[in-house]
């Protein structure tokens, strides 16, 4: 892996159709940082990270990847935008993670099953390669996605509610992995809604609602002042809430 | 008995000749269908199958506006090809501009074409709507047997040759397009090769069940394989059992050979949903 570089983002802002999602957001994920992003329902912490991913077009401001190519960043989407009945199997899902070797018309990678197969291995999935994936729970869904992530290498990795969905177990696996990935030297930034476990994995915390209310060292930004000011930012915006940060 | 039931209807050239047509029909629909299907776009090919009808109706008037063969066969073709890509175009460009309200704007759309075809065609003298709508597999001759083969080999080729980008941006559009790979490209190559069978598939089965043999082929096959390779498999095996059992029921029945065809596929369908392995109602209730 190539150590990342740091990503900065400069007055960024992003639209959804007519409604604004994020609002003149400027700040900087250091190489190798863990940065939770928290917020309110519809606070655009989903469209910072397409954006970041380079899948949201139509943003005003910068984004800096810092040379690193779109490509190099990896996204865990939301487990549910995913259509889970799709005739494909758990293997086929992880070597997706390879597409950046093979591409459209490439031949597959010498060896690439080998990984696929200790990927799979590594989330404690080994032998489900050739599981459909309309056959796996929730929680062995997203090892799947995990050990596609694992596959594809990335010296960033963006993470949309990785453990949203998932049962106790599952999640102290996933959580593991997080920081392996986070101590050998990756930038992860990660949404979140479980603040204990915020506290409890990200030095670093952004909380949006629309606009970042704060952004820095997570104890010194997950106060109840800035988590009262973003619950009435959102509600001042009208965005749906459920769950308050 | 068995072979006067089976085999003697194919020793007629007609019967032949549509056998050829469909079976080439059937193996390059159902695997287009069933990605119409796994993207949730199972209406279009409906949208499509009717959209063709004015370019078809136009080329017809273009080309002499003799019956089908000939020159107007294949200005006919050219027609429903550029009117189905039209069709294509304009309903992802109205489901854009309406905030992805597509299925809304389809339905408009389809009506549209339905009415924009028969009207142009019920204004011409000499060309056979009956004929246009409900298709003739038996009357298909050497230059609609070309036209048949010619597209789907066409679009068996195309589709081996888009296959993979094509199937990932089913599943996981975001990934291709975080690859750097440009999911519209995809998208419009699939639609092109779409709209190439519905065309192929009007000569034999009119343009309102043109895609009888790529999409009910396609759904049945849900119920007989959870892999996407034994899905398409299934499919064509599906849609030429079809062919088959259509043409000879048309042939000792004496019905019309399209429905039957279409007929045949519903029944393989029906046989899925009640005992096939997967997302059956035997799976559901009995296992």
């Amino acid at each position: 892996m190539t150590p990342p570089p740091a990503i900065c983002v400069a007055g960024l802002s992003c639209r959804f159709g007519t409604a604004r999602a994020v609002e003149g957001l400027t700040g900087r994920f250091a190489p190798g940082s863990l940065t939770a992003v928290v917020g309110p329902n519809g606070a655009g912490k989903t469209t910072l990270l397409r954006s970041l991913a380079g899948l949201h077009p139509g943003h005003a401001g910068h984004i800096d990847r810092g040379g690193l190519a779109a490509r190099r960043i990896a996204l865990l989407p939301q487990a549910s935008t995913l259509d889970r009945s799709f005739p494909v199997t758990a293997g086929e899902v992880v070597a997706l993670g390879g597409w950046g070797e093979m591409g459209v018309f490439a031949a597959a990678p010498a060896g690439l099953a080998g990984r696929v197969e200790a990927a799979l291995a590594q989330v404690g999935l080994a032998g489900f390669a050739g599981r459909g994936i309309g056959a796996l729970s929730a929680g062995q869904f997203q090892r799947v996605m995990f050990a596609r992530l694992i596959l594809q290498d990335a010296p960033v990795l963006l993470l949309d509610e990785p453990t949203a969905a998932v049962d106790a177990r599952t999640e102290a696996d996933l959580v593991a992995l997080i920081r392996a990935w986070h101590a050998e030297g990756r930038t992860i930034i990660v949404v979140l809604h479980d603040l204990d476990l915020v506290r409890a994995l990200c030095p670093d915390t952004l909380l949006l609602a629309g606009e970042a209310v704060a952004w820095g060292p997570t104890e010194q930004v997950l106060t109840a002042g800035n988590r009262l000011r973003a619950r009435l930012l959102a509600e001042a915006h009208g965005a749906p809430q459920r769950r308050a940060a | 008995m068995i072979h006067d039931l089976f085999f003697a209807p194919f020793a007629m050239g007609f019967m032949r000749r549509a056998l050829a047509g469909c079976i080439a029909l059937s193996l390059a629909g159902p695997p287009l269908g069933v990605l119409l299907v796994l993207r949730r776009m199972s209406l279009t090919s409906e949208v499509l199958q009717h959209g063709i009808l004015p370019g078809i109706a136009i080329g017809a008037l273009l080309g002499g506006g003799a019956a089908l063969g000939g020159p107007s066969l294949w200005a006919m073709a050219a027609g429903g090809f550029a009117a189905g890509l039209a069709v294509v175009l304009l309903a992802g460009v109205l489901a854009r501009a309406t905030g992805g309200r597509e299925d809304s704007q389809l339905a408009g759309l389809y009506l549209l074409a339905l009415a924009a075809g028969v009207a142009i065609i019920s204004a011409t003298r000499g060309i056979d709507l009956v004929h246009l709508l409900f298709g003739s597999v038996l009357a298909v001759d050497a230059p609609g047997l070309l036209l048949m083969a010619g597209a789907a080999s066409l679009a068996v080729l195309g589709l081996a040759v888009i296959w993979r980008p094509l199937v990932v941006e089913s599943f996981d559009p975001d990934l291709l397009r975080a690859m750097g790979g440009r999911g519209s490209v995809w998208h419009l190559a699939f639609m092109a090769l779409v709209v190439l069978c519905v065309v192929a598939g009007f000569t034999a089965l009119g343009t309102l069940m043109s895609v009888g043999l790529m999409m009910l082929p396609a759904v049945a096959a849900r119920h007989f394989s959870a892999r996407l390779a034994g899905q398409v498999g299934a499919a064509v095996v599906i849609a030429v059992l079809a062919s088959i059992a259509g043409l000879l029921l048309s042939f000792h029945a004496d019905i019309a050979a399209g429905p039957a065809i279409v007929l045949a596929a519903g029944a393989q369908w029906a046989a899925g949903l009640l005992l096939g392995r997967h997302a059956s109602l035997r799976a559901r209730f009995l296992t």
